[in-house]
């Protein structure tokens, strides 16, 4: 059994897993969207009193952060029990393409040493992608108000226009940086 | 996320560069379960565990708000390889540089609770 569910997931394991994770939201009344987490924690940490954007029942909201403790929790199981010692089959071209912009070993590890340390945190190039990128992330999420989960997922469940067009916001930024601004950062 | 490595900055990098099919896999397979099953919920007036029919609230509408807040999570997006559900998941493989990313990313929706009334909407 755990040899069995310790080989990497397909996507049509995954995928169903996402929606069975929305639809369990729904039945217990709440919704699906991750990035409210943040705001809530700016609440909880009394950003209410510096922006009304922060001043509200942040106690109505606290299932979220319990349901991202869970993913954190999923995360160490996952990474401590179910580990795959294969590496990630990845697309022949994106291999090269990475190794080009001098990524070593694509594929091998779930994220590149190159950008994921604490050394790398302390380098121009680390600096811009984690913590400029960390800002965005941020800061984008709230403007558009939802993230993959809540708008790519339950938006588009609910067949809504404005997620819509917040996807097509989410892919305009990341086809901008993977194809433009990506290969100059890493080069720094 | 960990198992079908929707964590892994390698297949954000590979989504961006359409060069395979499994992110879209994953997220179309989740999408299309998804609208079949809230076309069900609506159809037959399916009710929470708390008693009330599940209801879904319409966003309002506006263009400049999702296409630039969009646009801006979309560039965070490629560059750490996560949305804000695997950076939580990262953190809890272990991966504990990711705990400077959650706090920038902390940062950026306080900074946008700070300015927001001056940008378009």
């Amino acid at each position: 059994m755990i040899e069995f569910i310790s080989q990497p997931w397909p996507w049509y394991v995954a995928g169903p897993l996402i929606a069975l994770t929305m639809f369990l939201l729904l039945f217990f009344g709440k919704n699906f969207g991750v990035s409210s987490t943040l705001r809530t924690a700016c609440a909880i940490g009394g950003a209410g009193k510096l922006s009304d954007f922060f001043d509200y029942d942040w106690k109505s909201q606290v299932w979220n952060l319990v349901f991202v403790g869970g993913m954190v929790i999923g995360g160490f199981i996952a990474s401590t029990w179910l580990q795959q010692p294969d590496p990630i089959p990845l697309a022949q071209g994106t291999v090269e393409k990475l190794q080009e912009l001098g990524i070593s070993n694509p594929g091998e590890q779930y994220l590149p040493a190159e950008i994921f340390s604490w050394e790398s945190l302390f380098t121009l190039r680390g600096f811009i992608l984690l913590v400029v990128g960390g800002f965005f992330i941020g800061f984008g999420t709230r403007w558009a108000g939802g993230c993959t989960s809540g708008h790519a997922i339950s938006g588009l469940s609910n067949l809504q226009l404005p997620s819509l067009i917040a996807v097509v916001g989410f892919f305009i930024g990341g086809l901008l940086m993977t194809h433009l601004l990506l290969p100059l950062i890493l080069q720094l | 996320m960990t198992k079908a490595q929707v964590i892994s900055w390698f297949r954000i990098y590979e989504m961006f560069r359409f060069d395979a099919f499994h992110m879209y896999g994953i997220i179309g397979s989740a999408v299309l379960l998804g609208v079949i099953g809230v076309a069900l919920i609506q159809r037959f007036g399916i009710k929470s565990t708390e008693g009330m029919p599940i209801a879904f609230s319409p966003k309002s509408m506006s263009i400049a708000r999702y296409l630039f807040g969009g646009t801006i999570f979309g560039l965070g997006w490629a560059m750490t390889g996560a949305c804000p559900g695997p950076m939580y998941t990262l953190i809890g493989g272990g991966f504990s540089v990711v705990l400077v990313v959650l706090a920038s990313a902390l940062l950026g929706t306080f900074t946008y609770g700070l300015i927001r009334k001056k940008l378009p909407h």
